[in-house]
């Protein structure tokens, strides 16, 4: 049976970095997965994604997130990037934000969607998000990066990128 | 080593009051659970899944949750708590042959540190009170998570049917 799901690569921090980057991604599989745990000693720090390093007002995102006490939606357009994690109320030392995205079509010639998953729960506080992303351009997406807003995410912080095959 | 596979099932043929994963090895990267589920709770059509790690019952589970209710959507937490408990499923009085859909994701299940953990269900019934939530959940504990019991927060019995499926995914 074809494996459908397949490991592509993965980071593991082993200094503390502002950025982790997965390049030269292959177009031969449908989807991509990329699940990342990340901490940080920056409080307040949130991520950010972006495709092929194009920092053009070329994303945009609607999400809906939960703090533990309200409920809420938003959206941004025009942004130079996609809200990624831990956004609006930061994390700190000793907390673990799991953030799951999946990128749909990501080799097509059509505009690029993902879903994200954004969960952390801190005993107290916390919050859970669940966000929509699109990137204005119809090229194959070749690259990933994660990124701070300022800070860096800690020693240990992993993430992984998984294809998913349909055929 | 295959990168999503199969470690166990627990397909119910009969009511049952638990449904346990144990002994689960240590060889994998992440688990994911993922499950159809539907409780024999009298007269309500929503029930809630508990979700006990390890057979801990210690004040370290923690919850934020973001659900919907069709008509309005909400937000809260639990601290300090005993057990997971808020994810919603469908209890006795949901429309007959419904079940709750249910994924449990827990990254880096063997690592010696905290466990941040996502869940996500639905308890769609065609009915007006259906539910709809997505939680961050964090078990404070640095033990490799070896077993998971699954059980009705308001003490009911999984019925037949009712179907629960363990994966480990391996980055190896």
């Amino acid at each position: 049976m074809a494996t459908t799901y397949e490991k592509i690569a993965t980071t593991t921090l082993g200094s503390a970095s502002s950025t982790i980057t997965f390049s030269s991604i292959a177009g031969t599989y449908t989807d991509l997965r990329l699940v990342c745990v990340y901490t940080t000693a920056n409080f307040g720090i949130y991520t950010t994604l972006r495709f092929n390093s194009d920092s053009g007002s070329n994303y945009s995102d609607t999400y809906l997130i939960g703090d533990g006490s309200t409920a809420s939606s938003a959206r941004d357009t025009g942004a130079t990037f996609i809200g990624f994690g831990a956004y609006p109320n930061g994390i700190s030392s000793g907390q673990f934000n799991l953030v799951e995205t999946d990128i749909f079509s990501y080799a097509g010639s059509t505009y690029k969607t993902c879903l994200i998953g954004s969960s952390l729960d801190k005993n107290g506080s916390g919050d859970v998000q669940r966000l929509v992303g699109l990137w204005r351009n119809t090229a194959a997406i070749t690259s990933i990066t994660i990124q701070t807003n300022g800070g860096t995410m800690s020693v240990g912080s992993t993430a992984t990128l998984y294809g998913i095959k349909a055929a | 080593m295959a990168t999503y596979t199969l470690i166990s099932s627990n397909v119910l043929a009969s009511s049952a009051a638990s449904v346990t994963f144990s002994a689960i090895p240590a060889t994998y990267t992440d688990l994911v659970v993922r499950a159809s589920i539907r409780t024999d709770r009298a007269g309500n059509n929503i029930d809630l899944l508990k979700l006990v790690i390890n057979s801990n019952t210690s004040g370290v589970y923690s919850q934020t949750v973001l659900y919907g209710t069709g008509s309005a959507a909400a937000s809260t937490r639990i601290s300090s708590g005993t057990e997971f408990y808020y994810d919603f499923i469908n209890g006795a009085a949901s429309t007959s042959n419904t079940f709750a859909s249910y994924e449990l994701y827990i990254p880096s299940y063997t690592v010696s540190q905290n466990k941040p953990m996502s869940s996500f269900s639905v308890q769609e019934d065609n009915l007006s009170s259906a539910r709809i939530n997505a939680d961050a959940n964090l078990f404070s504990s640095t033990a490799a998570i070896t077993s998971l019991t699954y059980t009705s927060n308001n003490a009911a019995n999984f019925v037949s049917g009712s179907s629960f499926y363990l994966y480990g995914i391996s980055n190896a």
